[in-house]
């Protein structure tokens, strides 16, 4: 069941093409990872989702409904390139925010204080922005964001600017609204988060979609039938240990223990491998490797470059 | 439609509680009042007691000038011509040229003089000329009422001298006068040119400097909210909620009522101050005159209490003389007017001063844009001087109906009466162009706020006008 759905979407500039027949499905309560290089067009298909600006082609659908105005009041957005008033009080300026997406002042102020107190930033309410510590900054601007509880929020690079004790307390504020049944578009550059948080991802570069799924389902579709293995107690070339078919990528030594990588000709062919080496080695780890989704991402990215250089 | 509320209240709040709006709201009036008050000074500051001469063709105001520390008033009884060429040898200040008037009652006099009569004696002039008529009338009017009554009744005898509390309110409407005065300047070749009051010149100038002020200063304030906003990023937060046209405008509209709620203040204290310092200092602003009697016959005693005609007589200061020389125009139309020119100039050139600051990434960078669009501004108030010589003129005309620049120029030609159709044509261009600029600073703003680090040139701009939403 998708919640969101853009269909087909182009925009255009004067002198370039930001968006090229692009198409994304974001299921319902969902983290969707929107991964491109930059400059790829992530940021204009956020502002076109946010009717900042509207395409030149295609079509959105928010739940059952095509993208309208009023949807703006269900969406929470946390852009990249953020920033408050500097000059305004914190707890002012989040009113003014949370007002602003449909919330009526008196709710607003209940739930601010709410999560002023969880994030622990409740003395800092009278105090004007530009005297808050730029982590502090980012707190609040993540309250406003899901301020008006929405039922798609879109952060852009939520975690740059926070020391890895605030990382780990806003990624559990996103699955707990997850959690809660909203449904989540996440663009970032930091692909462990994505590993971490992401269900689906859509990878777009130069202006073109290029890979989009479910993450367990790329991260097997690119596996390669790699393995790691370390043994000891055997001295001699590990190559003449292994069965035909199978290729030796790499080999290290430290002091005793060996430690190879072995390509098998096909998948579950990995039995094969354990039992021709059994015989002569003390096997200490045997580990498939997958590719990591920052692996995925530069070969995705750097072979669709070479295809738009030949094509 | 209730968030640009929001956005307008922000604007309007975050401005209005800042000390500099504080500020600026007390030293404003301190300056304004100061404008009033010492000149008030200086005119008591005598420099001689100067002559002027009376030619009272009608015998209505024999004797009703009375000398003080500044003037003495000499009657002559001679025709115009000689008492003019007389006035350069005798070394007389001015002339007061009193007119038989041909049908009704007198309501217009002139001044010859070499030099710009001041304002003071122009006032005290046309208040005693107003008072004397306005007595006479009233005494026409209750001989009238009685006779109504009584056919027989003759004012002259003794024992009607005390009648009529019959005065109705109706009647003193009516004989609410106002003098024109003219003053016409003699050049020593003998020439003569019509020159206008100062009253006039001073409010007109006054208020398109005012409205010159207000639309740079506000202006401005509007094109600093913008790049603060665009500079510190919060934009892309705000337009996710608000449509960036709600933005800009809710920006406007809110710096604007900044811009009129610090505009009431000023006259509001500037009053008060005035007011205060009349209090304080009464023997430097005021000076007591006394009340002038109804001529024999139509004395009518009792009543003249209870009617508070005394009230209308009363002190007659410096100040009063110099409010009530600006009496001659129509403040309906000039408050009227003011406010109009003061919103459409300030809301043509608040789109254009956005726009600016949409395009720019900061305030260094606005040179290049600032210099065309205050050009006509800077040009306006340049050609008032001019206006202010010559109202009726080509450059006038023109300048007055050009929307940028008639703002500033229509509001200091409009104390010396201007036609109507001119005033509508300019008012009527005026709206015009300033929905035009607010469309096009909307388009400018609305791909400007999202574009950083680059430097946009005029041509950008033009592209961005056609950009789809």
């Amino acid at each position: 069941m998708d919640y969101f759905i853009a269909k087909n979407i182009t925009k255009r500039y004067a002198a370039h093409t930001a968006l090229d027949n692009v198409s994304i499905a974001v299921p319902r309560e969902s983290i969707f990872g929107l991964l491109g290089p930059n400059g790829a067009g992530k940021t204009s298909l956020i502002r076109i989702i946010n009717q900042i600006t509207g395409p030149d082609e295609g079509e959105i659908f928010f739940g059952d409904e095509k993208l309208a105005p009023h949807h703006v009041e269900k969406i929470g957005y946390l852009p990249e390139e953020r920033g408050l008033y500097k000059k305004m009080a914190v707890g002012e300026q989040a009113l003014y925010l949370a007002q602003l997406k449909g919330v009526s002042r008196s709710d607003a102020k209940k739930r601010l204080k709410e999560w002023f107190e969880k994030f622990e930033i409740q003395p800092w309410w009278n105090k004007k922005v530009e005297e808050l510590s730029k982590g502090m900054q980012q707190k609040v601007q993540f309250i406003v964001t899901i301020i008006h509880k929405p039922s798609l929020l879109i952060f852009d690079e939520p975690f740059s600017g926070f020391d890895p004790i605030n990382v780990n307390l806003l990624k559990d504020e996103i699955l707990n609204l997850k959690k809660e049944g909203a449904t989540i578009i996440f663009s970032t550059h930091n692909m462990a988060s994505v590993e971490e948080l992401c269900d689906n991802i859509a990878l777009i570069n130069k202006s073109k979609k290029i890979l989009e799924g479910k993450v367990k389902d790329i991260k097997s579709a690119y596996k390669t039938n790699t393995y790691s293995i370390e043994f000891d107690g055997y001295d001699g070339q590990a190559l003449p240990l292994l069965p035909g078919g199978f290729k030796l990528l790499n080999e290290t030594r430290e002091d005793e223990m060996r430690h190879i990588i072995v390509n098998l000709p096909q998948a579950n062919s990995q039995n094969e491998l354990l039992s021709a080496l059994m015989p002569h080695v003390n096997i200490h780890a045997f580990k498939e490797i997958i590719p990591t989704m920052n692996e995925i991402f530069i070969r995705t990215v750097n072979e669709s470059g070479k295809n738009s250089i030949i094509s | 439609m209730n968030k640009i509320l929001l956005v307008i209240q922000r604007e309007y709040l975050s401005r209005v509680k800042k000390k500099s709006f504080i500020v600026m709201t007390i030293l404003g009036p301190l300056l304004m009042a100061a404008l009033f008050i010492v000149p008030a000074f200086l005119a008591t500051m005598s420099d001689g007691v100067k002559k002027v001469k009376v030619l009272d063709e009608t015998g209505w105001f024999q004797n009703k000038f009375e000398d003080s520390e500044r003037f003495d008033f000499e009657y002559i009884y001679t025709d115009l011509e000689t008492a003019k060429s007389n006035l350069t040898k005798e070394e007389a200040y001015a002339l007061l040229y009193i007119p038989k008037p041909e049908v009704s009652v007198p309501s217009s006099a002139m001044i010859f003089s070499e030099k710009q009569v001041t304002i003071d004696l122009k006032g005290y002039i046309r208040s005693i000329m107003a008072k004397e008529v306005e007595n006479q009338k009233l005494g026409a009017e209750i001989v009238k009422e009685i006779q109504k009554a009584n056919p027989a009744y003759d004012p002259s005898l003794p024992e009607n001298a005390a009648a009529g509390s019959i005065v109705s309110e109706e009647i003193l409407r009516n004989i609410k006068t106002s003098i024109t005065l003219t003053s016409i300047k003699m050049t020593p070749e003998g020439g003569e040119e019509k020159s206008f009051t100062e009253a006039s010149m001073g409010v007109g100038l006054f208020a398109g400097i005012l409205i010159y002020f207000f639309i740079f200063l506000f202006g401005a304030q509007v094109m600093r909210g913008v790049i603060e906003e665009k500079v510190s990023r919060i934009v892309e937060v705000i337009v996710s909620s608000v449509k960036p046209f709600q933005l800009m405008m809710g920006k406007i509209v809110g710096v604007g009522l900044v811009g009129l709620t610090q505009f009431m203040l000023w006259v509001v204290l500037t009053l008060a101050i005035v007011t205060v310092a009349q209090q304080v200092m009464p023997d430097k602003f005021s000076k007591k005159q006394t009340v002038e009697s109804f001529s024999p016959g139509t004395r009518i005693p009792g009543s003249a209490e209870e009617l508070n005609i005394t009230e209308e007589l009363e002190d007659q200061s410096n100040m009063a003389r110099m409010i009530e020389a600006m009496q001659s125009i129509n403040y309906g139309v000039m408050v009227f007017s003011f406010l109009f020119y003061f919103l459409g100039g300030y809301l043509l050139y608040g789109a254009m001063f956005a726009a600016i600051g949409a395009a720019v990434d900061n305030e260094t960078d606005t040179q290049q844009f600032m210099m065309p669009v205050t050009i006509p501004l800077i040009l306006s108030i340049v050609v008032a001087q001019f206006v202010i010589n010559n109202p009726e003129g080509p450059v006038s005309f023109w300048f007055s109906i050009i929307p940028f620049t008639s703002p500033v120029v229509m509001m200091v030609r409009i104390p010396f009466g201007v036609p109507d159709w001119q005033v509508a044509l300019s008012m009527v261009l005026l709206v015009i162009t300033f929905v035009g600029a607010v469309w096009m600073a909307g388009r400018i703003y609305r791909t400007g706020i999202l574009m950083y680090g680059k430097k946009v040139t005029w041509g950008e701009l033009y592209k961005w006008l056609f950009y789809k939403g």
